[in-house]
């Protein structure tokens, strides 16, 4: 649990970062720390990238999605949380972030449910808290919020909690 | 057992009982609020013997739904386990039907989701019903007070009798309101409830 | 705040004459603040529609308006049954972002009341399961223990459930002195009551012909499907997040985790039984290695993090709980994400039901340690 990125990282993540090295221009390295890396990458590779990192580097389930807004840069960020389990004893204490960029005008990216079935669920949270489209998805409908939700996504900075004054 | 031990150390640091001979100890005020008991229920018994029976017949008998709203319901768990037994009171849930339940239990946090249905659950339970609000949430929105979801209070939805603060309550405080709902059913006048 | 229309979510469907369509929740007897539909032909199950989401409060959110120590209470809620598992990691994460390191007793005692609060929740659990299966001994007994455990947390914690116990720094409260005697001895008793369970419930005959074989998850599927903690164990997947990437001082402590291959009610059933029984062991090498010291690192409320990302993960009750938390350097978090166990095991759920009868769905669905509360944040 050291945070920063320390010089001497251990092997396994070294090697995780040169092999998604080959993609070159694709996938850039955001952050890199023992047991936690991140990379970014752009929406038309997403699934490419993501069968590269099934099939090459055996992160086999997805741990979890988040979907954030920056209105500043007027974008959403959707992560994927990557995990495996037969990847072998250095792989499972690795969790191998992806994460996409998209304009907030145009929220739309393909879906990743047919290289990882387990985002299903996390995906249609994704797309109903903060808006965002996931193409191909299989059924998008309303998940945790009421039937009748009207509103903006919640998860939007724009959207404020009833009762809060704005900067409080 | 070490939970029978448990229990018993505990209860060696309460004043001992001595069941019916306990009474001679504390003669002044157990005396006063027995006889101030018989007098309420002899009086009652004779002015309307109907509406005692009735009550009474109504008292020991409640019948909560089960459903669950959120976690407090954890707290519902231990009050129907044996260390605090709310069936001693009459309060045992009811495994059926809707149209067997007198007491609805609200367990915390209404969501938008869930308030029509309660509704729903309410509306199809007959007459007589009682409804206790459990929970910080359930009475203002206690931590959820400023979510987009939940309603700060049951009783924007369904009228509620007693009001059971905490978060979550303790059991203790739970029965404590299965026996102020029981005074308010004893002191009831059956021709407005019905 | 309005109301949504009573009409809005009790939908009706015309059903066939040999198919049915079949609501359950969010009343009924078991789940509630939890609503499936499923459609059957005959006694088996063809389809099943999940719909979570009843206790939906919008815990993330919130933690956007309040600074770091704020927030603890309302993340605590989500996941009443367990709660120092699910404080934990998100302490973990902030803890991360503010480069605190948190002294060794503290992380102690953080262990003691995380494998305190998994017997809890896993007698919960068990009484659940028992009545379930139709079996109300086994509803009285788990909750009756489960006080003894809840006695021995409020020894430490203050609270009956609710301790907010961990705070980014350390615990909030030391351990009292008679604390290791009073556990030692409730470990004592409940080792012996253990075998009583095993005798009455987890071999007898009912209990063995009602979850084995029934409701079957096989291993490629758990692996595929992302499913959590006892989900996956009983899969044949060994994956604990205690032993993959040991937080607090796992490292030190041995244990084991169970794995079964069957992949059944039966196993996920097992699985609990075990870790039970690992969790008491556990807190019985921390009381002896328990180092003196301080229990926190005092910080400002108004505590600032530096920008940047955490994701942090930690065993749960029900298996992997994580805090994903983008801070942008000031006292609130810019965004919160918990990814929790019980919405990551919701998949299995149509998985394993479609394909089996209607009775067995009640043992299929709470063997799943599914509790709404937590998945739906
Ligand atoms: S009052 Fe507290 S325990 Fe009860 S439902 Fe609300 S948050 Fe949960």
């Amino acid at each position: 649990m050291s945070s920063g990125s320390s010089p001497e990282l251990p092997k396994a993540e070294k090697g995780i970062i040169d092999a998604i090295g080959k993609l070159g221009e694709k996938a850039k390295l955001i952050y890199a720390k023992p047991n936690r890396i991140k990379f970014s990458v752009q929406r038309d590779d997403l699934v490419e990238v993501a069968r590269f990192i099934r099939d090459e580097l055996h992160f086999d389930h997805a741990t979890n999605v988040t979907g954030t807004d920056f209105p500043k840069d007027g974008q959403l960020e959707i992560t994927y949380h990557l995990g495996s389990h037969d990847g072998g004893e250095e792989l499972r204490r690795i969790i191998l972030a992806i994460s996409c960029r998209i304009p907030s005008n145009d929220p739309k990216l393909p879906t990743l449910v047919n290289e990882y079935p387990s985002v299903l669920y996390h995906e249609r949270e994704t797309a109903e808290m903060i808006g965002c489209v996931f193409e191909g998805h299989p059924n998008l409908g309303r998940l945790l919020l009421p039937e009748d939700w009207t509103d903006i996504p919640p998860m939007l900075k724009a959207f404020r909690l009833p009762g809060r004054l704005e900067g409080e | 057992m070490v939970a029978q031990e448990l229990e018993s150390q505990q209860q060696q640091q309460q004043p001992p009982k001595k069941g019916s001979a306990s009474l001679h100890s504390h003669e002044g005020p157990g005396l006063n609020i027995l006889v101030g008991k018989a007098r309420e229920v002899i009086q009652q018994a004779i002015v309307d013997p109907v509406t005692y029976l009735a009550n009474w017949g109504r008292l020991y008998s409640l019948w909560p739904v089960h459903l669950e709203t959120a976690c407090c319901s954890i707290e519902w768990g231990a009050v129907s386990g044996p260390r605090f037994d709310a069936e001693r009171y009459g309060i045992l849930e009811a495994f059926g039907s809707l149209r067997q339940c007198d007491l609805v239990v609200v367990h915390g946090t209404v969501t938008r989701k869930m308030a029509p249905r309660l509704r729903f659950i309410y509306d199809q339970m007959p007459e007589p019903k009682w409804v206790i609000a459990m929970g910080a949430c359930s009475i203002s929105g206690g931590v959820y007070f400023d979510s987009y979801n939940v309603l700060p209070g049951v009783d924007q939805v369904i009228p509620v009798d007693v009001y059971v603060p905490g978060c979550p309550p303790r059991p203790e405080e739970l029965i404590d309101a299965f026996i102020l709902l029981q005074d308010k059913i004893r002191n009831s006048n059956i021709k407005k409830t019905s | 705040m309005s109301l949504p229309t009573q009409s809005s979510g009790l939908f009706t469907e015309q059903v066939s004459e040999d198919k049915l369509v079949v609501s359950i929740g969010p009343q009924h007897p078991g789940a509630g603040h939890f609503r499936f539909t499923i459609r059957v032909e005959g006694d088996t199950i063809t389809e099943c529609i999940p719909d979570p989401g009843y206790v939906h409060r919008g815990g993330e959110k919130q933690t956007e308006y309040r600074t770091y120590i704020q927030s603890i209470p309302m993340i605590e809620r989500s996941s009443l049954l367990d709660v120092t598992n699910i404080t934990l990691p998100y302490c973990m994460a902030a803890e991360e972002l503010m480069g605190i390191q948190v002294p060794p007793r503290a992380q102690y005692l953080r262990m003691i009341m995380s494998e305190n609060q998994r017997i809890i929740s896993h007698l919960y659990w068990l009484g659940i399961q028992g009545i379930f299966l139709g079996h109300s001994t086994m509803f009285m007994w788990p909750l009756g223990d489960r006080d003894i455990f809840i006695d021995l947390g409020q020894m430490i914690g203050g609270a009956r459930i609710t301790y907010s116990y961990c705070v980014p720094g350390g615990v909030r409260n030391d351990m009292p002195p008679n604390f290791k005697d009073r556990a030692m001895k409730v470990f004592e008793y409940f080792e012996s009551r253990l075998k009583d369970y095993e005798r009455i419930f987890f071999r007898s005959p009912l209990f063995e012909k009602r979850t084995r074989g029934v409701g079957v998850l096989s291993r490629s599927d758990a692996i595929s499907l992302g499913v959590a903690g006892q989900v996956l164990r009983a899969s044949g997947v060994k994956s604990d997040t205690r032993i993959d990437e040991p937080y607090c001082f796992y490292k030190d402590i041995s244990f084991e985790v169970p794995v079964y291959d069957d992949g059944d009610t039966w196993a996920r059933c097992m699985v609990h039984l075990e870790e039970m029984r690992q969790s008491m062991s556990i807190i019985r090498q921390c009381l002896e290695k328990m180092p003196q010291g301080q229990i926190k690192v005092k910080l400002s409320p108004q505590q600032r993090a530096q920008a940047g990302e955490a994701y942090c993960r930690t065993e749960a009750a029900r298996g992997a709980m994580a805090f994903h938390i983008i801070s942008d350097g000031s006292t609130k978090p810019y965004r919160t994400k918990w990814s929790v166990p019980s919405f990551r095991n919701l998949i299995a759920l149509p998985k394993l039901l479609v394909g089996s009868h209607v009775a067995d769905m009640p043992a299929i669905y709470w063997s799943l340690d599914y509790w709404p509360v937590e998945a739906d944040r």
